[in-house]
């Protein structure tokens, strides 16, 4: 192990500052690209994209100041991701008057998962959305009393929660780890799960711009193509496949199951969301995010690459879990 | 803008607000609401920046007067005030004082005793150069569709006919903390400002446009209501 980078509360490991200066890199030259478009092609409106790169710098300045604050603050951050996210999903969902204090009792699946995070109590973690959030909502709901339409709220309720909360907990799990189960430390773990899962939205993004003909799920979002899904998995996992040596535990086998499933579990969770918005019939499930859109909007991938991630890493790489 | 002539010399001076209620507002009320709401906004450029302006927005709940405040500029709070009802919030000292000074609203009476103007307060405002919010509907709504509209706010746009008349449609307030509720529940709110209503000389064509424009703000907005309103 390295001896750590440290300022103050702010401490990170040589690997993981590397890894972070790459991207402050990346973002300025996409800052001066933006910024020179309206020269380059004065016919092109660049304000959608320019507001997208300005608020990168905000996302990844949060981030970055969170792994470097260690286990606490990136508890702190998903735990507030998480009540975002799910806020925006239920108050877009189908539900009922009846519903309004169930969607109150949703809301503490963010302080029991995040908090037993905290307490370090995975075991529990594990079954405590699943099972007894799962039981509990469909008995207060049967209480309240409104029977139409109450299968389809029950599995709406059910689902935004383990979407918005239940995955999301596994990005502070893995903070939880001891630094020496990883070359570069949790946040070493932490930052290439985040990195490859925009890197892949990003590269997905541009190689549909640039290539994209050929349409892949037309019906649910209608600018994704297979010239872009294909650009974006190749790449992203060769990113994967040269990092995983500097942050994970994994050999070269393992590194290379992972590097090929990670970027298909993204582009996983944006189509599933994409599919959720059409059914809702909204483009963006806010407008927090200037360029964006909500937050649902940016992590709909890392709701999928997150649990997929842990899994494997817990499988092939991790004592702890 | 000040329009002369027609409107009556305010009968009290302008009781400028303390440095307490914008601070209460920016540091207490603002992150409040936006935890509880999202305080998403569409067509934030067609908000007055300055006063005498009227924002007319739909009333589904005690959200809605913070989320109006909340769209405004920290700088710009001292001249904004909420247009409330006279006999709910002056009921008792503690909401009255609470209304009156930390909210600043001007309460208006909703009961016309004979001979009373009740307007006067509202129009006071305006001549003094301020930005009032009024919920034209009179009451809150439990429903989330927008009850029949009274004819006050024609009649403020009539003696003050340069000012304009901002609609908001405030879509999702009704959810946080509806009628008769008490305990707030967090759900994403927009507030959808729409371009600003003039006075058209004529009391029955100005509310049918403030209507109009209400309800297609109201249409446009996101499906953030309850699956039965839908």
């Amino acid at each position: 192990m390295m001896a750590p980078l440290t300022a103050g509360p702010f401490s990170l490991h040589p690997h993981v500052a590397m890894g972070l200066a790459a991207v402050l890199a990346v973002l300025t030259l996409a800052s001066v690209l933006v910024l020179a478009l309206p020269r380059l092609k004065p016919r092109f409106d660049a304000t959608e994209l320019r507001l997208r790169v300005w608020s990168w710098w905000g996302m990844v300045a949060l981030t970055g100041a969170a792994l470097a604050l260690g286990w606490p603050a990136v508890t702190v951050l998903f735990a507030l991701v998480a009540f975002i996210a799910l806020r925006e999903f239920l108050s877009l969902a189908p539900l009922r008057r009846e519903d309004r204090l169930i969607v109150l009792f949703a809301y503490l699946t963010v302080p029991l998962a995040f908090g037993l995070v905290v307490l370090d109590m995975y075991g529990i973690y594990v079954v405590s959305i699943p099972v007894w959030f799962f039981l509990t909502v469909p008995f207060l709901m049967a209480l309240a009393g409104q029977t139409r339409a109450y299968l389809a709220t029950v599995a709406t309720l059910t689902w935004a929660v383990i979407v918005c909360v239940y995955t999301l907990g596994t990005i502070p799990l893995l903070m939880r780890l001891p630094d020496a189960e990883a070359p570069a430390g949790a946040a070493g773990l932490v930052f290439l799960l985040l990195f490859v899962t925009e890197a892949n939205d990003v590269l997905q993004y541009l190689c549909g711009k640039a290539f994209g003909r050929h349409k892949i799920v037309p019906k649910v979002s209608p600018n994704k193509t297979w010239e872009g899904f294909l650009g974006g998995w190749i790449l992203s996992a060769g990113l994967f496949w040269f990092l995983a040596p500097v942050f994970t535990g994994l050999d070269r086998i393992e590194a290379l199951i992972v590097a090929l499933v990670l970027p298909v579990a993204g582009f996983a969770g944006d189509v599933t969301m994409s599919a959720v918005k059409r059914d809702l019939g909204v483009k963006d499930t806010s407008r927090l995010i200037p360029g964006h859109g909500g937050v649902l909007d940016r992590i709909d991938s890392l709701t999928f690459t997150a649990p997929l991630y842990f899994h494997l890493m817990a499988y092939y790489a991790l004592d702890r879990y | 803008m000040r329009s002369t002539g027609t409107e009556p010399a305010p009968t009290e001076p302008a009781r400028p607000f303390g440095w307490g209620r914008t601070l209460f507002l920016t540091l207490v009320a603002r992150p409040l609401v936006r935890f509880m709401t999202g305080m998403d906004v569409v067509g934030r450029e067609h908000l007055p920046r300055r006063g005498p302006a009227i924002v007319a927005a739909n009333h589904n709940s005690h959200m809605d007067a913070f989320i109006l405040l909340g769209l405004f500029p920290i700088g710009a709070l001292h001249q904004v005030r909420p247009v409330a009802a006279a006999d709910y919030f002056l009921a008792n000292p503690v909401v009255s004082w609470m209304s009156r000074r930390v909210v600043g609203i001007t309460p208006i009476s909703r009961t016309v005793k004979r001979g009373e103007d009740v307007l006067a307060p509202a129009r006071e405002a305006l001549a003094r150069g301020e930005i009032i919010l009024v919920f034209p509907e009179g009451t809150r709504s439990r429903d989330g569709r927008m009850a029949p509209l009274k004819a006050g706010v024609a009649r403020l746009a009539e003696a003050f006919p340069e000012v304009p008349v901002v609609p908001v449609w405030i879509q999702g307030a009704g959810r946080v903390l509806p009628k008769g509720a008490i305990t707030p529940v967090p759900m994403n709110c927009t507030a959808m400002v729409g371009e600003p209503v003039r006075w058209t000389g004529d009391k029955h064509g100005f509310m049918a446009d403030l209507k109009t424009r209400l309800d297609a703000l109201a249409e446009a907005a996101p499906p953030q209501k309850w699956s039965e309103d839908a």
